[in-house]
């Protein structure tokens, strides 16, 4: 529905004007910038992912969990947080060059967006190899030695062509962010959709052009899921039942693992050290005794903001989940499939559509926190769904037909038989969706109400500033809420397997 | 009419272009009566059970307990409102209740004392009761099956419906499972529908058994009665091993592969007899009893209470169980005598 306000907005000029604007040099520039940042990233996390994956699989490396964790927890770090970093640590009066005497130009353009967005989005790419590597059969691999290919060979040959659907995966998830991405390539100052979006939206009040480049921005994101989705299509023939794997052949490394564990560290300080020193540097230089005030401010709203999104997107996601799991048929996945494109669809754009769309239909809503709770949720629900679906698959419907044959209703039998095993699943879900609200810009700074400052917009708004010592309270407030969510999630995901 | 339970012409398709699943099933349940649905896997006979819980809908015929219709194509009673009880070849229990709070879902619209008497007294007729405070997946497969049990009979529903109820516990636990369900039924004096494809599980728990075959049930008759007067090859043989002979009839003498032999009811032209193993015995060849149609011993099993002989004819096999004295060895020539009437099956061909 938004998103056809969209369109009317986007038709709203006349003919020529349109033209001119969907054609405009500009658009040319911002594809391609979008497009080279996006490859680059892919190409970074891949370096980064691959080796991690593989060496905390299938090599004798000490601590691979701690190793796995470590490479997980960069999830829990914003991207506009981890451009905050990177932007404090060079300069004349950064990080580096104030602790030790080294001065790095401020990173800033392509590269800076480059290095930020890949730094916070590996761990998507990596847990998807990971979870690869795990899967695979790894007899196929002995097989392909006693018909006497090589190491080398079997990698290229076997190996990573088996990794292929959790490549195109991880893929998916990492472009979707670059496409989406807000926080970083501002701070950064670099060109992409996004950021003319947000530029249109903010300082040149041209709704019209706005309304076209988030209507860009989606097409772009929909390239992106047909190219995946023909993509995965032909590949899934490849993949073989589950069948008894043996597990995998562990590789000794000997002294290799010097090269191994630098390789681990460098990642480690990189997407979690720096962003933590930087932020903890910048706050030894003394905060404003106001921001402290306006801390407790901005903490309480994006609690107030996320926790009711959070527990309507679970209740969202229940019957969506129920009805996928216990009734599956064509109209069941496309209710869900839905809910993906809700978080497919980029903030940004997503925002911008309900901007139009409250203005226009229920202005009375408009900038409230109503609105902003309701997109939040709409957003984030896909990932209360994979949590919800999954404990789900666990709880027999057998139960509440028991339930039934004991005199239970349908409701009755679904809340007393079904709900209380669903509860892991739902307590997981509304955490992953409360973190990301917790952490969300873009829709934040389109649609909160005026004066409603949350953590995410303080960070923002004094980065893009350059007052690095007054955004530190707000970025370390996120990184450790974040940490604390994600490294809890997931240690209970291990404990479970 | 006095039957607790009536299933009329049942029919359920699942896929409007296969064959039903359950075609035309129609039986009837006594009071206090322990009615077996015995086929094998695929037959129809769990969704036949599953219809009558209501949890799928018939597409024709109709079911009526205690003579009121609670599904037909344009009658649902919902499950909760049919007083059927229900218990899962997974025993469905609830992972997140006790074993006490389980057998006492049922209870809401009794006070709580007296909730927790009737659950008592439950556990305490399955003997379960030292287990109340375990949680299900803190017991055994065969503790699993009677906390279910009681929990099904703790609502004192009309009847009570039990899907494969031994299929998940061993050998040894399934023998005295079966005694132990048989006996807290009569006790409880509940009617009962079993669902198995175990011959020797129907044969011993059931009071009737219906014997089921792609949908359709084709024989219903007592334990002794579908074993010792199958109407059909197919229940002749899926309730224990016989032995399937053509035989060309003529009133109520037959000639056989094993020469002459009586028939159970009189038939006139070519027919298919079955006997049982152990309706059969060997004698040694003499010129009096051999009229052309003496065998060959091609192995014998002593299995201590019985033997088993594998006689090979002269154009086709048998199987004999006689008592455990038998002196005949692999390679001996025999006579093979039938010691009761053959049955004539229905199904000639």
């Amino acid at each position: 529905m938004p998103l056809i306000y969209l369109l009317i907005r986007a038709l709203e000029g006349e003919l020529s004007n349109t033209l001119e604007i969907v054609f405009r040099y500009r658009n040319f520039v911002l594809l391609t910038n979008t497009i080279a940042l996006a490859l680059g990233t892919l190409v970074v996390t891949t370096v980064v992912s691959l080796p991690l994956a593989w060496l905390t699989t299938r090599t004798d490396l000490v601590g691979k969990r701690l190793i796995t964790l470590l490479g997980v927890l960069p999830l829990a770090i914003p991207g506009y947080v981890l451009a905050y970093a990177l932007l404090g640590l060079g300069g004349s009066n950064g990080t580096l060059a104030m602790l030790f005497g080294i001065e790095i130009p401020r990173p800033s353009g392509y590269w800076g967006a480059l290095i930020a967005i890949s730094l916070y989005t590996f761990p998507y790419l990596f847990l998807n190899l990971r979870s690869g590597l795990l899967q695979m059969d790894t007899s196929t691999e002995e097989a392909a030695r006693s018909l006497g290919f090589s190491t080398y060979q079997i990698l290229f040959k076997v190996t990573l062509p088996q990794l292929k659907p959790a490549f195109y995966a991880g893929m998916l998830i990492i472009l979707l962010y670059v496409i989406g991405d807000f926080g970083a390539v501002s701070l950064m100052r670099f060109d992409t959709f996004s950021y003319a979006l947000y530029l249109q939206y903010s300082a040149a009040f041209d709704r019209v052009y706005a309304s076209w480049l988030a209507l860009m921005l989606l097409g772009l994101t929909s390239t992106v899921l047909f190219v995946e989705y023909r993509l995965l299509k032909g590949l899934l023939f490849y993949r073989s039942g589950t069948g008894s794997g043996r597990s995998a052949r562990i590789s000794q490394l000997g002294y290799l693992k010097i090269p191994a564990y630098l390789f681990v560290g460098g990642v480690v300080v990189a997407s979690l050290v720096v962003p933590l020193m930087t932020i903890l540097f910048w706050m030894a230089q003394g905060v404003h005794p106001m921001v402290w005030d306006s801390l407790g401010q901005a903490l309480r709203s994006s609690v107030s903001a996320s926790a009711p999104a959070a527990a309507l997107a679970v209740l969202l996601a229940i019957p969506l989940a129920y009805i996928s799991v216990r009734f599956p048929s064509g109209l069941s996945n496309l209710i869900q499939r839905f809910a993906y494109f809700g978080f497919a669809t980029p903030p940004l754009a997503l925002a911008l559509a309900f901007v139009f769309f409250s203005l226009n239909v229920v202005p009375f809503l408009y900038q409230t926190l109503f609105v902003l709770i309701f997109v939040y949720a709409l957003h984030f629900m896909a990932e209360a769904i994979g949590p919800v679906r999954s404990a789900l698959y666990q709880a027999s419907p057998k139960l509440e037909e028991a339930a039934r044959s004991l005199g239970a209703g349908r409701f009755k039998a679904f809340r007393t038989a079904t709900l209380p095993l669903l509860m892991n699943g739902i307590i997981v879900g509304g955490a992953f969706v409360f973190l990301s609200c917790m952490k969300e810009l873009p829709i934040t700074f389109l649609l909160s109400p005026i004066g409603f400052e949350t953590l995410a917009l303080n960070v923002w708004s004094f980065s893009s500033e350059a007052m690095f010592a007054e955004a530190a309270p707000f970025a370390l407030t996120i990184l450790f809420f974040s940490l604390f969510f994600v490294g809890i999630l997931f240690s209970r995901e291990w404990k479970k397997s | 009419m006095n039957s607790l339970l009536r299933a009329t012409n049942l029919t359920k398709f699942f896929n409007p272009d296969d064959p039903p699943v359950v075609d035309k099933v129609s039986f009837s349940v006594n009071p206090e009566e322990i009615f077996a649905i015995l086929g094998p896997s695929g037959c129809g006979k769990t969704t036949t059970l599953r219809l009558i819980a209501g949890f799928e809908r018939t597409d024709e015929g109709s079911i009526q307990l205690k003579g009121k219709t609670i599904e037909c194509p344009y009658t649902y009673v919902a499950p909760e409102k049919r007083g059927i009880g229900f218990v899962f070849q997974d025993y469905a229990l609830f992972p997140h209740l006790s074993v006490f709070d389980n057998v006492r879902f049922g209870l809401n619209n009794l006070s709580k004392s007296e909730q927790a008497h009737r659950a008592n007294d439950m556990l305490q007729l399955v003997g379960m009761k030292t287990f109340k405070d375990r949680k299900p997946q803190e017991l055994s497969g065969g503790q699993q099956q009677r906390v279910a049990l009681a929990r099904a009979l703790a609502p004192k529903p009309e009847m009570i419906l039990l899907d494969e109820p031994f299929s998940n516990l061993d050998a040894v636990l399934r023998q005295s499972t079966r005694n132990e369900v048989r006996r807290v039924l009569k006790e409880a004096k509940m009617s009962a529908i079993l669902v198995t494809h175990d011959q020797e599980e129907a044969l011993s728990v059931a009071d009737r058994i219906g014997v089921m075959e792609r949908g359709r049930i084709v024989q219903i008759g007592t334990p002794e009665e579908v074993y010792y007067r199958p109407k059909t090859k197919f229940v002749a043989q899926f309730l224990g091993r016989t032995n399937l002979f053509p035989a060309h009839a003529n009133g109520l003498e037959a000639q056989t592969n094993i020469g002459f032999v009586m028939l159970d009811k009189p038939r006139k032209g070519n027919v298919t007899i079955s006997i049982r193993p152990e309706h059969l015995t060997l004698e040694t060849v003499t010129p009096s009893n051999c009229d052309g149609t003496c065998g060959t011993v091609m192995s014998r099993e002593f299995k201590g209470h019985d033997i088993t002989y594998d006689i090979q004819l002269s154009n086709c096999r048998c199987i004999v169980h006689t008592d455990n004295r038998m002196p005949f060895g692999v390679g001996d020539t025999v006579v093979v005598r039938p010691l009761e009437p053959a049955v004539v099956l229905d199904d000639n061909r």
